[in-house]
């Protein structure tokens, strides 16, 4: 009961942000120079005035912006996101399709960030200052600094073109009809190296947290507590300071989930990926009102599921914020 | 079998295009064709709608095109070939044109082809709704069926037979009309899943990642077509479409899409052709459009120094790897019908620019500057953006100071057609096989304000609108040629605005391919006779 009216609770305190940004959106999208139907008439070469006005009336162009504005939030209000101009079909519907290559990134590149950079980490910080430790945070500083759409770039030259061992881009084989564990394995294939592409600097930022958090609970007293009552080292490091030092790396999830979401515009684009990032660019530049509201809408609805899965992991690892204390 | 095509091509005219076209003639030997195999295609883009009875543009062409058949397509020496039309004859007024229909073609969905399809498409698509067909169209009164094979086009003013047969194979694709029939024909679900007697029946479309059309088992070019599968593969990313084609993922990427440098690379590639063969349909200007409404501008000493201070011919060997050359104003060399063997050329002279400049008043000042214009770039291609880099260095050295202002798709079309937010403005211009189709546009004046690719520039002349409008109701080929070369002379000496480099796009193609590119709108076209070779 308390999990349903903080979730509650926090949705609420965040449908405010979430009409500022959908309303601010809106009007700044109205500062740049050109509509749909300007984008349309570009990608298909050309057209006469008369088509072009009637295309404009076809999409309620020709209203005012602050009536656009209004009928959009209106239909908002009963959960309605619109209707695509792009795809000519319910802007949920787009997004909907879009949506599990975009997930499936993000979990699969969090989770891997994740356990490599935890697990490097503690390798760290168990070595600190000998060379397992060095080497670990120069290959972290590599990764922290080198932009992923050059990693993504690589690794197709790599393994995809001259060593043929992976897909180049998309998100499965077309038309080779896979279904059931074949299909599972050959979107896996797919999705291998734009997952580690997008999750190497994240899994920089985890190790370093994770050496640092480390390395500070070691020098805790319940760490030399444990140690006085002759615990092995495996033991306290699993028991006691993993448990305590995992808390900023949970707290980091949270906030990366955004940046994560940022990220997969590159990464969907080097991979051909058909994901919410890429739609999203595709809807910027053709300028498609409603999707890309909607894009922003579910994609805020998804950071402030994630946040809220942050705080129930926050309560499970440190029963005393759960305790509401 | 039946005389095809392809038969047609391996006799006598091959011979006659062994010449223009040596690789054709080559291409043709290897063999005999081999059923079956799928074909992957590299889409930049992606549009809205596969139905090129409501958008003629070459994206919608390359998947539609082998789904949707038109009345009347090109053949290999870029002649009329009949499609759904098998014979056609004008009325010696030029105000009637009838088809004769070919018999015995069904639908996809099993319903036959008839001349109701043909009046349906032509009244409710080309003439309402079809980019640059409610143009052609525009005096079309009525299209009559005496009988299920027969389409008479009634015209109020003339209708020039060649321009109509040219024009029919981009715009001249029929839509089946109990399909369509009583509903809203933008928002009809089979803009997206097209029904069509081509050889390929659509099977699947994922936006944003491909659409797929398998063999139609009926086809009416027996034996055809010999492919099982196409699928088309959107992948924006230039860098990861070349990834593609080298791992094999793809085996054609046509519309010019990839980098210039890596074109240069895979030249050299031997699994690959790189290559503009069979493009011919569809040349590519890179255009400079002066705003008559800067005062400078509007001097046409200004306009030729603009020209002349240009080294066009550098441009396109350095910069563009030898992929173009320069053009003799609106018409590019690959029309021969229209294109003007005795053009005036601007050749690459900055004395000559300086002197005009310095005679049309505007001196350099003490910072060696005359004046500064704004140039607004359009963000296709990266040979747009190499050219106005160009442009702005050239124009330097010749005292005029120039700013880059790039927008996006929508931002340059509204800011140079529908604000006339620019002093010069840079793109491209594509060539549809007569000036009449979406060349005359660029210099008629009366275009209203906004609409994209027309006369914005301010610019009028009484003489060039005569000409144009005399021209495309002129029903003897022999005067509209006339009329089509004088207009020519006019705007190249008037220069309202000019089109510098003419190119043709750059196809890649796998070698395994058999028999592509042989036709001058080859990508656009129905592929039945495509096959792979093992």
């Amino acid at each position: 009961m308390r999990i349903l009216s903080l979730a509650l609770r926090r949705l609420a305190a965040s449908l405010p942000t979430l009409f500022v940004i959908l309303a601010g959106l809106f009007l700044l999208l109205q500062l740049a120079p050109g509509d749909t139907v300007d984008a349309l008439v570009a990608q298909m070469g050309g057209g006469d005035a008369a088509m072009i006005e009637e295309l404009r009336r076809h999409y309620g162009l020709d209203l005012p912006v602050a009536v656009q504005l209004g009928n959009y939030l209106w239909r908002l209000v009963s959960l309605d996101l619109g209707h695509s101009a792009i795809y000519g079909k319910p802007v949920v519907d787009v997004i909907l399709e879009r949506l599990p290559a975009t997930l499936l990134l993000m979990v699969s590149a969090l989770s891997f960030a994740f356990a490599a950079g935890m697990a490097l980490g503690v390798i760290a910080a168990r070595r600190v200052n000998k060379w397992p430790d060095t080497a670990i945070s120069t290959l972290g500083l590599v990764f922290y600094a080198t932009p992923s759409f050059w990693f993504g770039l690589m690794g197709i030259v790599v393994f995809a073109v001259r060593l043929a061992w992976l897909p180049p881009g998309g998100f499965e084989t077309i038309g080779a009809g896979y279904t059931g564990v074949a299909r599972v394995l050959d979107i896996a294939r797919h999705l291998l190296l734009p997952t580690v592409t997008l999750a190497l600097i994240f899994l920089a930022i985890y190790l370093r947290i994770m050496r640092a958090s480390m390395l500070e609970v070691l020098t805790l007293d319940f760490v030399r507590t444990a140690r006085a009552k002759g615990l092995n080292e495996t033991a306290v490091v699993v028991r006691h300071v993993l448990r305590n030092a995992l808390l900023p790396m949970v707290t980091l999830i949270g906030l990366q989930a955004g940046a994560m979401l940022g990220g997969s515009v590159v990464v969907e684009s080097v991979f051909a990926l058909p994901g919410l990032g890429r739609l999203a660019y595709d809807s910027v530049v053709q300028r498609d009102l409603n999707t890309l509201l909607g894009i922003v809408f579910v994609s805020a609805l998804l950071v402030i599921v994630i946040n809220f899965v942050v705080d129930l992991a926050y309560a499970r690892l440190d029963p005393r914020i759960g305790a509401g204390h | 079998m039946s005389f095809t095509r392809r038969d047609a091509l391996k006799t006598g005219p091959a011979v006659a295009l062994g010449a223009s076209i040596p690789a054709l003639a080559q291409a043709q030997a290897k063999g005999e064709p081999r059923r079956g195999g799928t074909v992957t295609v590299h889409m930049q883009g992606e549009q809205r709608i596969l139905n090129p009875a409501l958008r003629a543009s070459t994206g919608v062409y390359v998947v539609g095109g082998k789904i949707m058949e038109p009345l009347v397509d090109l053949n290999a020496k870029g002649e009329p070939d009949p499609v759904l039309a098998t014979s056609w004859e004008s009325s010696p007024d030029g105000k009637t044109i009838t088809f004769k229909l070919r018999q015995g073609v069904n639908w996809h969905d099993g319903k036959p082809f008839t001349s109701a399809d043909v009046q349906f498409t032509a009244m409710e698509m080309w003439k309402r709704h079809l980019n640059y067909g409610t143009a052609l169209q525009l005096y079309l009164d009525g299209v009559d069926t005496p009988d299920a094979h027969t389409a008479v086009f009634r015209y109020s003013r003339p209708m020039p037979m060649d321009l109509m047969l040219r024009a029919m194979s981009d715009l001249g694709y029929i839509a089946p009309k109990h399909v369509y029939e009583g509903t809203n024909v933008l928002e009809n679900p089979a803009n997206t899943a097209p029904i069509g007697t081509g050889p390929f029946k659509f099977s699947k479309y994922e936006r944003g990642q491909y659409v797929i059309a398998v063999r139609n088992e009926n086809y009416w070019r027996k034996g055809f077509p010999y492919l099982d599968q196409i699928v088309w593969r959107f992948i924006p990313d230039p860098a990861a479409a070349v990834a593609a084609i080298e791992s094999g993922q793809i085996q054609i990427s046509a519309e010019g899409a990839l980098p210039l440098a890596d074109l240069d690379r895979l030249k050299k590639d031997p699994k690959f052709e790189v290559s503009s063969r069979g493009n011919e349909g569809n040349a590519v200007m890179n255009t400079i459009e002066f705003n008559f409404r800067r005062k400078e501008l509007a001097d046409r000493r200004v306009r030729e120094a603009i020209v002349r201070a240009l080294d066009v011919e550098f441009f396109c060997e350095n910069f563009l790897y030898g992929f173009a050359k320069p053009a003799k104003g609106p018409i590019p060399s690959s029309s021969p019908k229209f294109f003007p063997k005795d053009a005036p050329a601007y050749p690459f002279d900055k004395k000559k620019a300086e002197a005009l400049l310095d005679a049309a008043g505007y001196k350099r000042g003490a910072d060696g500057k005359r004046f500064s214009i704004r140039l607004v770039p359009a963000p296709w291609g990266e040979d747009i953006t190499l050219w106005s880099t160009f442009i702005q260095q050239s124009l330097q050295q010749v005292g005029i100071g120039v700013e880059i202002v790039r927008y996006d798709a929508a931002g340059f079309l509204s800011n140079v057609y529908k604000d006339w937010n620019f002093d010069l403005a840079t793109g491209w211009h594509q060539y549809r096989g007569d000036p009449a189709v979406s060349t005359t546009v660029w210099y008629r004046s009366g275009s209203p304000k906004g609409a994209p690719w027309t006369n914005q520039w301010g610019w009028q002349s009484d003489q060039v609108d005569k000409l144009i409008d005399a021209a495309a109701f002129e029903t003897d080929p022999a005067k509209r040629r006339q009329l089509y070369a004088d207009w020519v002379k006019r705007v190249n000496d008037e220069i309202p605005l000019w089109m510098a480099i003419e190119r043709l796009l750059i196809s890649v193609t796998n070698k395994s391919l058999q028999n592509h590119h042989n036709q001058p709108r080859w990508i656009s076209s129905s592929w039945h006779d495509l096959w792979l070779s093992a």
